[in-house]
């Protein structure tokens, strides 16, 4: 069965800017083909699960105040099913990471992903966790936090505005709306998006030793 | 203003502080480390008379780059405890007698001192993945008549303490703050910060940068107080050249530094009545906050990282909308304060949780150097407004706000009257903005004439001052940032002790510190 244009009902598709990235994901997805029960199976899963994506309430810096902002009255989170933050990673679905990363947090935040329950989603808020931003020549922060986690949608700014929030978070909303819920998503092992992460952070692990 | 110092021995640096001490000099504005290449490592220290307010300068030198040993000042004034600390994280200065020897910022296995002008992080550091070690015990050094250090164990918990660790992931320890709280029962016996978990080294950064350059970076450090931070460094390099900027620009700093302030009590508010559980107080501050946002966003591009204030002047012009947007502002903010009360200064459960708990006495406030709202719910008439007025402060009427018990309520209720002040002193200037330049004519490349500089401004959470040390270049040899929430922190110890441990939030809460301030 062929997945070329998901019809997602709420957003037009003309209205994201990269959908060449997404489309690229489909067409991996579907490399192998799928077996219509389970897809339609999927569909249901999937279209539950993007409308009720849990965020970790994790803020290290600025970014975090315009995450504050996002949840409250004006932009108003909740619309897009977002609203139920969380204080506990294991209650959580997506952590977004907003703010710097520095070295003595670096542990910590893998730390919590590696709580957080599967499937898990990364999504990096602000130059800082993208790149490093502004303090990328600092000797104390990670130029980035996909040196750390994966990272599944990228939001640049500094801060991004709340609308970017919201479209980043609508993009995540596509990649889970896409997905193949049984036999992938739901059994880590098998993820393809996450064998690159682990042999990074293995790498990491790696010099560390040798260090 | 160009500091004037006197160098002291290190020898003789106890006997002088002693005599300032009973002198009067009972505050310890900022302490602080520098490297002075050959001449070894030095440490300044500024101190003031909370009753004259007169200020003393001082600077003590040690020679040897190998092992550089000062006499401690920590059981003098109190603060000098964690700044201290700092001077041995960030340089490796040893204080002989400080009780407590441990790193502050990095991590306890990290290698070097960032700041010494020939160290290389980067290279030492790599990127440690595992846990980070964290010892129940520190050092204490002491320096023997014939220059032997000697060193002892101290122990900072005991290991039948029951210890809980709050953060750094925490949703109320506002960012990433770690505290490690011995309790017996549900009372809290000690409390032990960790920092460094938000320390983007902005200190070291600022050495390689260009003097505009650095401006970006003082907006992300307390951006609660985004206008008042880059106002203060502004204002140290404009003293420091010699340049007057025009009546126009000093009207328009105030009033952006009243707006920003209004924006840091409203989210103080929100956030407080969240940790305490109001949601609803939490989303009607925002309502209000998003009016002074669009308001900023109009004139400075920004929501939150506003980079206004230039070097002699302001970004852009102001909006022609600005001065009706906020005329409209004003009175729907009283409006929105008199619903806040409503709605939760006389709430039960917020006062039974806020008064009477987390006290602190006007003399421990000024000992910890804890300025701004918190030191003046305590009694301590400490705004720099009033005492030493910049830009149009002198000529606007307002009150400072002070209370006498300094519980947690009073804490609260200073900001949330500050609030009002400064919608009066808004209210007193925006009809008569001067005309003029809203940017004086700066040289392409600006050089700051060699000296050493400080220069505060009263932040949203207390004085905000940057110490600049230039050597005649293009970029400073040495800034140091005097953050208003490290006093804070520090006094969470003295604060929380005794209380339980449900109040550490309601405390930490009502000190309203931001981390990254803290950290740098
Ligand atoms: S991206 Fe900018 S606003 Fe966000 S945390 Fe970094 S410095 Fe702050």
């Amino acid at each position: 069965m062929a997945l070329k244009r998901p019809a997602i009902k709420n957003i037009p598709y003309e209205e994201f800017k990269d959908n060449e990235t997404f489309e690229k994901l489909v067409e991996e997805l579907n490399q192998n083909g799928v077996n219509i029960a389970v897809r339609s199976l999927d569909w249901l899963f999937d279209w539950g699960r993007s409308h009720s994506l849990w965020p970790l309430t994790f803020a290290t810096s600025c970014c975090g105040i315009e995450f504050m902002a996002v949840c409250a009255a004006r932009h108003d989170i909740a619309r897009f099913g977002f609203e139920v933050t969380r204080n506990s990673p294991r209650h959580a679905d997506v952590i977004l990471v907003s703010g710097t990363i520095v070295k003595k947090m670096a542990p910590v935040l893998k730390r919590l992903y590696d709580q957080m329950a599967d499937p898990k989603y990364v999504i990096a808020i602000g130059a800082c966790s993208v790149s490093g931003g502004p303090f990328r020549k600092s000797y104390h922060v990670v130029q980035g936090v996909d040196e750390i986690i994966p990272v599944d949608v990228y939001v640049p700014g500094c801060p991004p505005r709340p609308e970017s929030f919201l479209y980043g978070m609508m993009q995540l909303q596509r990649k889970v709306k896409v997905e193949q819920f049984f036999g992938t998503t739901n059994r880590k092992e098998r993820d393809p998006f996450k064998q690159e992460y682990k042999e990074r952070s293995e790498k990491i692990l790696e010099s560390q030793e040798e260090a | 203003m160009n500091l004037t110092y006197q160098t002291i021995a290190p020898g003789a640096l106890r006997d002088e502080c002693l005599r300032l001490r009973e002198g009067g000099m009972d505050f310890l504005v900022f302490l602080t480390g520098l490297d002075l290449g050959d001449e070894g490592f030095g440490v300044v220290y500024q101190l003031e008379n909370t009753q004259t307010k007169e200020q003393v300068n001082l600077r003590c030198v040690t020679p040897n780059r190998e092992q550089p040993v000062l006499p401690t000042v920590s059981d003098i004034w109190d603060i000098a405890n964690i700044y201290e600390r700092e001077a041995y994280d960030f340089l490796g200065i040893i204080f002989a007698g400080h009780p407590d020897m441990r790193r502050i910022y990095l991590r306890e296995d990290w290698v070097g001192h960032p700041l010494r002008k020939d160290d290389n992080p980067e290279a030492q550091n790599p990127l440690r993945m595992d846990n980070e070690p964290l010892s129940d015990t520190t050092w204490q050094y002491e320096l023997s008549e014939d220059g032997t250090l000697t060193k002892r164990e101290n122990v900072v918990f005991e290991p039948e303490d029951y210890v809980v660790n709050i953060g750094p992931q925490h949703p109320s320890t506002h960012g990433v703050l770690h505290f490690r709280v011995a309790i017996e029962g549900e009372t809290i016996k000690h409390v032990d910060p960790v920092l460094g978990y938000i320390h983007r080294g902005i200190e070291k950064m600022n050495e390689s940068m260009t003097y505009p350059q650095m401006l970006a970076l003082t907006d992300r450090m307390d951006y609660l107080g985004a206008m008042q931070n880059r106002h203060a460094l502004c204002k140290v390099i404009e003293e420091a050249m010699g340049v007057e900027v025009s009546d126009r620009v000093k009207v328009i700093r105030t009033i952006m530094d009243e707006l920003q302030r209004i924006d840091s009590h409203i989210l103080f508010f929100s956030c407080l009545a969240q940790d305490l559980g109001a949601t609803t107080a939490f989303i009607y501050g925002f309502r209000d906050r998003e009016k002074i946002l669009d308001i900023f966003e109009e004139t400075c591009g920004g929501r939150l990282i506003l980079n206004y204030n230039t070097i002699g002047g302001v970004m852009h012009d102001l909006h022609p909308n600005f001065v009706q947007r906020v005329k409209d502002f004003i009175p729907v903010m009283r409006k929105g304060l008199k619903e806040y009360h409503d709605l939760f200064t006389g709430n039960v459960i917020a006062r039974n949780r806020m008064e009477g708990v987390g006290i602190l006495s006007k003399e421990q406030v000024i000992a910890m150097g804890c300025t701004g709202g918190t030191g003046r719910a305590s009694g301590w008439h400490n705004d720099l407004r009033k005492l030493r007025p910049y830009d149009a402060y002198d000529r606007v009427e307002f009150d400072e706000i002070t209370f006498e018990t300094g519980d947690s309520f009073c804490r609260y209720m200073v900001r949330m009257n500050e609030i009002e002040q400064s919608l009066r002193i808004i209210e007193q200037l925006i009809d008569n903005i001067p005309d003029g330049p809203f940017q004086e004519k700066m040289k392409p490349i600006i050089k700051v004439p060699e000296g050493v500089y400080y220069s505060a401004v009263e932040g949203s959470r207390g004085q905000f001052g940057v110490y600049l040390e230039s050597r005649g270049d293009k970029s400073p040899y040495r800034v140091h940032y005097r953050s208003t929430g490290l006093p804070l922190v520090y006094a969470m110890n003295t604060a929380c002790r005794g209380n339980l441990i449900a109040d550490l939030v309601t405390i930490g809460g009502t000190f309203d510190y931001i981390v990254p301030d803290i950290d740098r």
